[in-house]
């Protein structure tokens, strides 16, 4: 049990370790929310009142883009060399590995966010202070619910002729209920309507991720095995 | 088999003719909409037979994941490949019946939402089969997504009910809100549209093995 | 209970009727074989025979499609993850992470596999593959003779008692592959079992203990280096294979 986890922080380290050195993987989703944020704004009349209620689906739109870019980058350090082969040949539970793998990509996402989202304040002009520990609690079960199956996915799809186009079609249909609930959520949280009608969305962000975690640990070894 | 296959094609093609005549003949016209609605027999039908056949593949994913049969793998696609046909009829024909019904072609209605995502997911299936080039990677990594789309779907259709909500709710009405007559046509749709859906699967199951063996003779 | 944690007959590996599929590609169709502790067998054979695939069997990467597979009197599917602490495995992949540096490289690879005394164990393997004075420079700047050097560390950081090789030699500079035949024979001596998969007829022959030959998922020759001659075996292998 102990191994499990220690495993499972054994690739979180050596991820964040690479990323460090490289830089990669935050870089590029940096730049392209940057863009993703900036070109959406052209949408609006600057200062009309009724971008307040796209706000939050304008962030996760950019959230979720440069998320897709950074899932892709990150899976090719794996394959470059080899290296998913050699994990699974470690005297390891595979499936600590997957969410190794999962846990990193969900903390290079929350970086990302954590620096978007100031920009995004600016150029939106965006509560965000309104009911901040919701927000920060719907970004948390949102990006999960987005790393994890985005990592199974890009797994999947890295082996595949059209790896970069792959992970998108695989992923943007199972991953609505997850943005449909966090613009939902942060909708309300940002213009400080009535938080109980949220508490839904939130639930069923849980569910989602709890739902999601258990039948890839489940299914996970079986699929990987050759 | 064969003669099995040929029952059953004999069945699905009376079956459809039966359809034909409860749907168009029998089922009284319905009040508000007119004749516009025996759509209807053939929409819901085919949504019953879209998710089932997913059904199907999920079923077969689990079976192949466990115990590496390719057969259930040749029967999870080829169920994949007939439930987007139908899932694409869906998609026609809700459109073609709204307009005229509702005034609009597409209302974000939920159950047809999620059958739109339904089909996206039914097309990565079918996109991952073609474009993952090993063998026996491909099996495992379909039934992966076999697999997890089939339990997404209720989540999905929740989501977007809470969302948004229109359709009419038939058949939790108990098939009340439904005249008894409609509610037999229907019955009558779906049980030809089942039968369609097995010799389909059947004949495509059967290109599939007889392709997995041509493929070891090429070699 | 043996040395090595199983229950130990005089063979350490045995192989039954190994069968295994690829879809519709028979890639072995039934070989047996088996290897005492501390044997060194290199396995020759035409490209597309067979070979890779029977090193990633034996090394658990992958499950056969029939016959059995013993460590011991136990059957591989019924090893822990634990046992997979004893293999080795180089192959022609590095397995090792571009941007990180040859020193971060082993240290992941030798906390994954619970190496005790990490620092010093690193210091060890560096000298051993002769690469101390590059340990924090980037693997992404390494020539492939280092490249291969250092995954050969990687591969041996834990200690495995039963290493596997996939063609090692391949692309290797003369330097790189002396390195390699010094290790390997040190490996030998310490009674490490080992499998090397090689197109190099002469450096297998003149390490190894055992000799076989698969041509089309079939083992067609399989014996004792000492009862076969090194010219001889180069006519059976080319008439065996052509």
């Amino acid at each position: 049990m102990v191994r499990y986890f220690k495993t499972v922080y054994h690739i979180i380290e050596k991820d964040l370790l690479l990323e460090l050195k490289s830089k990669e993987v935050i870089n590029s989703m940096l730049i392209f929310a940057l863009l993703v944020v900036v070109v959406f704004s052209f949408i609006f009349e600057p200062g009309a009142e009724y971008k307040n209620d796209l706000a939050a689906g304008i962030l996760w739109m950019s959230i979720i883009f440069s998320g897709i870019l950074g899932l892709n980058k990150s899976m090719m350090n794996e394959i470059n060399g080899g290296n998913l082969n050699a994990l699974l040949l470690a005297p390891v539970d595979k499936s600590a590995i997957f969410f190794g793998k999962g846990l990193s990509n969900f903390l290079f996402m929350l970086i990302m966010e954590v620096i978007i989202i100031p920009i995004f304040v600016v150029f939106y002009d965006v509560p965000i202070m309104n009911n901040l520990l919701f927000s920060i609690i719907t970004l948390l079960l949102g990006t999960y619910g987005f790393a994890i199956l985005g990592t199974l996915f890009s797994i999947i799809s890295v082996k595949s002729k059209t790896r970069e186009v792959m992970l998108p079609i695989l992923l943007l249909p199972i991953i609505i209920p997850v943005v449909l609930s966090a613009i939902q959520a942060m909708n309300i949280f940002l213009k400080g309507d009535d938080i109980s009608e949220s508490f839904k969305w939130l639930q069923l962000l849980l569910v989602f991720d709890i739902v999601f975690t258990l039948v890839i640990y489940v299914i996970f070894d079986f699929v990987i095995e050759e | 088999m064969n003669r099995i296959m040929k029952s059953v094609d004999t069945l699905a093609i009376v079956g459809i003719i039966i359809a034909l005549y409860f749907a168009f003949i029998y089922a009284p016209t319905e009040a508000v909409m007119g004749a516009v609605q025996r759509i209807f027999y053939f929409h819901v039908s085919s949504a019953w037979i879209a998710f089932f056949a997913f059904f199907v593949t999920f079923i077969c994913s689990i079976v192949v994941l466990i115990n590496n049969n390719l057969f259930y793998d040749d029967i999870a696609e080829s169920s994949a490949e007939i439930g987007v046909i139908f899932c694409t009829v869906v998609l026609i024909t809700g459109p073609i019946w709204a307009k005229p019904a509702w005034g609009k072609w597409w209302t974000w209605d939920p159950r047809l939402t999620t059958t739109l995502i339904l089909w996206f997911i039914y097309i990565g299936y079918i996109m991952l089969r073609k474009f993952v080039e090993e063998e026996d990677k491909k099996a495992k990594f379909a039934a992966a997504l076999g697999i997890i789309g089939f339990i997404d779907v209720p989540i999905v259709f929740l989501s977007i009910r809470w969302w948004r909500t229109i359709h009419p709710n038939v058949l939790q009405q108990g098939g009340g809100g439904l005249h008894p007559d409609m509610l037999t046509a229907l019955i009558v749709c779906v049980v030809a549209f089942t039968l369609l859906y097995i010799s389909m699967l059947m004949k495509r199951v059967n290109i599939g093995v007889l392709q997995r063996k041509i493929n070891l003779i090429k070699r | 209970m043996g040395y090595l944690g199983v229950k130990v007959n005089s063979s350490l590996i045995t192989v039954d009727q190994l069968k295994k599929k690829y879809g519709e590609n028979e890639a072995l169709k039934g070989v047996s074989f088996s290897l005492a502790e501390g044997d060194f067998l290199s396995i020759f054979g035409p490209n597309g025979a067979g070979k890779s695939t029977l090193l990633k069997l034996l090394s658990a990467q992958t499950r056969p499609s029939g016959g059995k597979i013993y460590y011991g009197e136990t059957e591989i599917k019924d090893l822990t993850d634990d046992f997979r602490t004893k293999f080795g495995v180089i192959s022609h992949l590095p397995f090792l992470y571009d941007s990180l540096s040859a020193y971060d490289n082993l240290k992941f690879y030798a906390k994954l596999y619970g190496v005790e005394n990490i620092d010093f164990r690193i210091k060890e393997i560096l000298d051993i593959v002769e690469l101390t004075h590059r340990k924090n420079d980037l693997v992404r700047n390494f020539s492939r003779g280092m490249l291969q050097r250092l995954s050969i560390g990687r591969a041996l950081i834990h200690n495995p008692d039963i290493i596997f090789l996939d063609e090692p030699y391949t692309g290797l500079d003369q330097h790189a592959s002396n390195i390699l035949t010094r290790i390997l024979k040190e490996l030998f001596a310490h009674r490490k079992t080992i499998l090397m998969v090689t197109h190099n007829l002469a450096k297998g022959y003149e390490l190894s203990s055992k000799l076989a030959i698969i041509r089309r998922g079939e083992m067609v020759f399989f014996k004792d280096k000492d009862d076969v001659n090194d010219y001889e075996f180069e006519d059976i292998y080319i008439s065996l294979v052509s």
